[in-house]
């Protein structure tokens, strides 16, 4: 494949991938959580390459999972000390974020991380960093980890479909007939940690927040079913990903900042646009 | 034949740092239909949520057919206030109902056509055969109750609670629910509803929980539901009411 292909492919992944969990912290109203795990792998990451001293998808994205999770448990814990739930996550994550940098300066300055990486992510040297697979052959790492979270991603949301509705539409009721609702919760989270680990290397801590939120907000926007929101997102996310793309080799700028910016274009398209909750749909139609 | 299928003892919880329900003892028989009233504030909801372990109790016992919750779970079913869950959720009416099956379709599984037909006749029997395909925040306050008590149809359960499900709702609505209300009593199913219309207490329930952080009185509907015990519930801040028990409602069902 060539080097073009290979970034498609991968900015592709991290569009569908983040489109599919994306719809869920919408709809969980927990948009803000995807923004402290995002910084808080950060963490997860370093700490991961500490212990193995290389920078290995496997261990970064074990890293990945324990800080997110660790990010959820602590706002869930200061919350259940009468902090307040958006000031306890920014608590916990700017903290947690500070140590991963801290460190970063400290101990991994000269390995392959860097906190402006870490950020903005580059997904230009994705094809150069490759690993031999059985049947795929040289393919490179960061695509690799992203059909696997892929793959995790599906697989959970399609065996736990309608506990993630009940769960995400009444928890009171999910809980009353004996769905672990607090299990989902973490469980959750840590897809999302995943989801974000493995999207870090091509758009870094940032513009995964814009990958998580902006294609499920724009899919909520066009249909009333879940099943059809999930596609939708999941497609936005990767037309998104192409578009930031063309965008990035036109005006010849950041790949995951264009990328990013076009997540935006597509929601500012379906607010404006979408028959059944756009804007023009709602002044020309008269209220139900 | 009277059985009581809920024995709750002593049990307390608090809401944010202030004790709510402090000593709450009360034990219910099957077949009735149980009006729980009380003030804003008084701890009703709290105490649904308590008893369903969906609150920390602080301390006490609850036992639902000589059964600890977690054993009994099957048997109970739960209507939260309908201002519980968000509408916009995307998703229609049929789907909503359908979720009071999930309990019973299990893991890994996808309802099949059997459970949108329960689903489908419970709609029916709450008269919203017409809405199945309709997106849920297209429904009126009224419908979405509806729902809600389909929903909590389909689980065929022993023993239901239900929090102020005829709050906000049009006539026909209220009409509608307190028949299926009435006819779940019928079956000898129990219910529990957390009400705030004082005037049709002693029209709908054969028996009232009086509560105000505390059991004030709790038993047949016209031994408890007095003047004096209204106005310990409440404080005696309901003057303006007394004197309407004279106004002549006619008792639609009984």
């Amino acid at each position: 494949m060539t080097y073009t292909a290979w970034i498609l492919l991968t900015a592709a992944l991290v569009g569908l991938s983040c489109g599919l969990i994306g719809v869920f912290l919408i709809l969980r109203k927990t948009a803000m959580m995807a923004d402290a795990i995002s910084h808080t792998v950060l963490l997860g990451i370093v700490l991961a390459f500490l212990v193995t001293k290389e920078v290995s998808g496997p261990a970064m994205l074990l890293g990945g999972i324990l800080a997110g999770l660790i990010t959820a448990l602590l706002v869930q814990w200061l919350q259940s000390l009468k902090v307040q739930h958006d000031a306890s996550m920014g608590i916990v994550f700017t903290t947690l974020f500070a140590i991963g940098v801290i460190l970063i300066a400290t101990s991994a300055g000269n390995a392959h991380l860097d906190v402006q990486h870490a950020l903005m992510g580059e997904i230009t040297f994705i094809p150069f960093h490759t690993i031999t697979l059985p049947l795929a052959g040289d393919i490179p790492m960061a695509t690799a980890l992203l059909m696997i979270v892929l793959f995790v991603v599906l697989f959970f949301i399609a065996a736990f479909y309608k506990e993630w509705k009940i769960t995400t539409f009444d928890p009171a009721l999910a809980a009353s007939i004996g769905i672990p609702v607090a299990a989902m919760h973490y469980l959750f989270m840590g897809l999302v940690s995943v989801t974000t680990v493995a999207s870090f290397d091509a758009v870094g801590a940032i513009m995964v927040v814009a990958m998580l939120i902006a294609p499920a907000a724009s899919a909520y926007l066009w249909t009333d079913k879940l099943s059809v929101m999930l596609i939708l997102s999941g497609m936005f996310g990767v037309s998104a990903a192409f578009t930031g793309y063309v965008i990035a080799a036109w005006l010849d700028t950041s790949i995951s900042g264009s990328m990013a910016f076009a997540t935006g274009i597509f929601f500012t398209v379906s607010f404006i646009f979408s028959p059944k909750h756009g804007v023009i749909a709602k002044a020309v139609k008269p209220a139900v | 034949m009277e059985s009581a299928i809920l024995i709750a003892e002593n049990v307390s919880a608090s809401y944010r740092k202030n004790t709510v329900l402090h000593n709450v003892n009360f034990k219910v028989n099957q077949g009735t239909l149980t009006g729980i009233i009380g003030p804003n504030g008084a701890g009703k909801s709290t105490l649904i949520k308590t008893l369903l372990d969906l609150h920390p109790r602080l301390s006490g016992s609850v036992t639902f057919f000589q059964q600890p919750f977690k054993k009994a779970k099957k048997r109970i079913g739960y209507v939260p206030q309908r201002g519980s869950v968000d509408w916009d959720f995307p998703t229609n009416a049929l789907d909503v109902v359908t979720m009071g099956l999930y309990g019973e379709i299990g893991w890994f599984k996808f309802p099949s056509r059997k459970h949108k037909e329960k689903a489908y006749e419970a709609l029916k029997k709450v008269g919203m055969a017409d809405y199945a395909d309709r997106q849920i925040s297209q429904l009126s306050g009224g419908q979405q109750q509806r729902i809600f008590l389909a929903r909590a149809l389909v689980q065929n359960a022993d023993l239901y609670f239900m929090d102020e499900p005829l709050a906000g709702v049009d006539a026909q609505t209220e009409r509608a629910i307190m028949f299926i209300l009435q006819e779940l009593k019928r079956n000898g199913k129990t219910v529990m509803v957390v009400h705030h219309d004082l005037q049709t207490v002693a029209d709908y329930f054969d028996h009232v929980l009086l509560l105000n952080r505390t059991v004030i009185g709790h038993g047949k509907t016209e031994e408890i539901f007095t003047k004096e015990n209204i106005g310990k519930t409440y404080g005696g801040n309901m003057r303006w009411l007394i004197g309407e028990e004279e106004k002549n409602v006619v008792p639609s069902y009984h």
